[in-house]
């Protein structure tokens, strides 16, 4: 009963956000209100007893990638109004994408539905289930190709986007920490004797 | 008595539960609210005696009373809210910079018989919470809507972010010696002697994760969020009396923090060095206690001042490249040289 209640009152909230991530005028507070739609889903996460995912997903959408979003955001100047100005001339265009999800979705609640015992919710774990270790031994086991798949193509995009941030560019000062530890007095101040004013 | 009896076993098991539990967490949250007062009094003495000089004096028996009157003079001080700045988001940043302070000792072990949630996934809790903490500077930066917050803020959470990635590291090799998420099975993972702790196998990643600690936490060396001589204050420029002072009490709240789970991380938590001496295992002071956790959180809690009072604030340049191009490449390293030593059951720490 009290789990019906929470899981109504995040899931208002969740929905809530989602509807100001898209219709909020400043970008910064989409990106909050993103952030929110986050960990209100981590919330559920939780209610269904999936604690591994809700931590993971506030500490790396939440924790990690959207304080880098809510950064650049801020950073850029973005003219909202420009952004807004092709509303009309689109609005088909993100009518008929919203017309093809929502149909898909409903297919595959309707022909899920149909299926025996999908509805009836899985019994409670006892207390002593442990979601991480349980993930953990299945990921590292089972699906240990699939798992090595995903790191590699994970490692290709990090070494992508460090060779395009560091190719060289003109007018780049770099600095060597080697020279800079190693600078003497001597290199950066000539003293120089000269006779004081006046006293010829 | 009798009748308060009755009236506690009439309210039902649901909500005789919520009240344990809501004085449990005053338990915890009081005596944390005091010690932050007190650290807030401890940092001026001790930089004070380090530097000739005799600190705060005039307030109570030797200043001891000034904590309180910081208070007070903060409480009734006016805020001032910008006039062009976000007035939701103005407000709400100091709490969303206290809250993950003050909720991640939900899952710290303070003593072998309590701790408020005994879960297993408390490492990624703690790594969780700890990083919701940057949300309060970037906002209060960005919603007081001038120059020296906002780039404050943003030199702030550029940091937080960068030495996050070493801390996390730095837990793995934790996790890797211990076997668990659960902070404490950690703490019962280093049980033996003090040759027994994690610091000893562990010593780099010991090392980068309180000097990361103290960078998460803002403070000197690496204060540049807030350097005085180049921004006034950073991201809390604007803030004053209560706004501020809740600011100043989640810094020191997490300098707290950082102190108790480096300790608990890597000094044994609520372990005594003196288990399994001969003559002293069964005395006060071979007995693991809330003491030692308190005694070893106080030691790291001084490091943070003496740091502060000792060295020159790092260059920003410095601080990015000592966290991404030092410390992570050095964790790395050495959590290979963790795995070598587990594979071949070093003694006395992986057998």
């Amino acid at each position: 009963m009290f789990q019906t209640i929470l899981f109504y009152v995040f899931a208002a909230v969740l929905v809530g956000s989602a509807l100001g991530v898209i219709t909020s005028r400043n970008p910064v507070h989409a990106v909050l209100f993103l952030v929110l739609a986050f960990v209100t889903s981590a919330f559920l996460w939780m209610l269904l007893e999936a604690e591994f995912l809700a931590i993971v997903l506030v500490l790396v959408y939440v924790g990690a990638v959207m304080v880098l979003f809510l950064f650049v955001v801020m950073m850029l100047d973005i003219n909202v109004e420009a952004v807004r100005g092709g509303f009309v001339r689109y609005a088909p265009l993100g009518l008929g994408i919203l017309a093809a999800v929502v149909v898909m979705l409903a297919l595959l609640a309707w022909q899920k539905t149909q299926e025996l015992n999908f509805l009836a919710p899985p019994a409670p774990a006892p207390a002593s289930y442990d979601n991480t270790e349980v993930l953990g031994s299945v990921l590292y086991t089972q699906y240990l190709y699939p798992f090595e798949l995903a790191a590699i193509i994970l490692l290709v995009a990090i070494v992508a986007a460090i060779a395009l941030t560091h190719r060289r560019r003109a007018g780049l000062k770099q600095q060597d920490v080697a020279r800079q530890v190693a600078v003497k007095a001597a290199d950066r101040v000539r003293i120089v004797k000269m006779p004081a004013e006046g006293q010829e | 008595m009798e009748f308060l009896t009755g009236l506690w076993n009439g309210l039902g098991e649901g909500l005789q539960r919520s009240i344990i539990i809501t004085l449990q967490i005053v338990a915890i949250m009081l005596p944390l609210i005091l010690s932050v007062a007190y650290l807030t009094l401890a940092e001026r003495k001790v930089i004070g005696y380090i530097q000739n000089r005799i600190g705060p004096n005039r307030v109570g028996f030797k200043g001891l009373l000034q904590p309180f009157a910081d208070v007070i003079k903060l409480l009734v001080k006016e805020i001032v809210v910008p006039a062009q700045s976000n007035r939701f988001l103005f407000v709400i940043a100091p709490l969303l910079s206290i809250i993950p302070a003050l909720a991640t000792w939900a899952v710290m072990p303070v003593s072998p018989e309590f701790v408020l949630a005994d879960i297993n996934a408390g490492v990624l809790y703690v790594l969780a919470l700890t990083s919701l903490g940057v949300y309060g500077v970037i906002l209060a930066g960005w919603a007081s809507n001038s120059k020296y917050a906002l780039l404050g803020a943003m030199r702030s959470a550029a940091q937080i972010v960068a030495y996050e990635i070493a801390m996390g590291f730095a837990l793995v090799g934790v996790l890797m010696a211990s076997g668990s998420l659960n902070l404490g099975e950690i703490v019962r993972a280093q049980e033996g002697s003090v040759l027994n702790w994690f610091w000893l196998p562990l010593l780099p990643l010991f090392l980068i994760y309180f000097i990361s600690g103290v960078a998460e936490t803002n403070r000197a060396p690496f204060d540049v969020a807030e350097g005085e001589s180049e921004i006034v204050a950073g991201f809390h420029v604007e803030y004053s009396g209560m706004a501020f002072a809740v600011f100043f009490l989640a810094e020191y709240a997490n300098i707290i923090l950082i102190s108790a789970l480096t300790a608990t991380f890597f000094l044994g938590g609520w372990l005594s060095p003196f288990q399994g001496v001969p003559g002293l295992g069964d005395t006060f002071l071979g007995a693991s206690s809330f003491f030692w956790f308190a005694l070893k959180t106080s030691f790291f809690l001084f490091c943070f001042l003496w740091f502060r009072a000792t060295f020159p604030r790092y260059r920003y340049d410095q601080i990015m490249r000592l966290g991404w191009k030092v410390f992570i490449p050095i964790t790395i390293v050495w959590l290979f040289v963790e795995g070598v030593l587990i594979v071949f059951d070093v003694a006395p720490w992986f057998d």
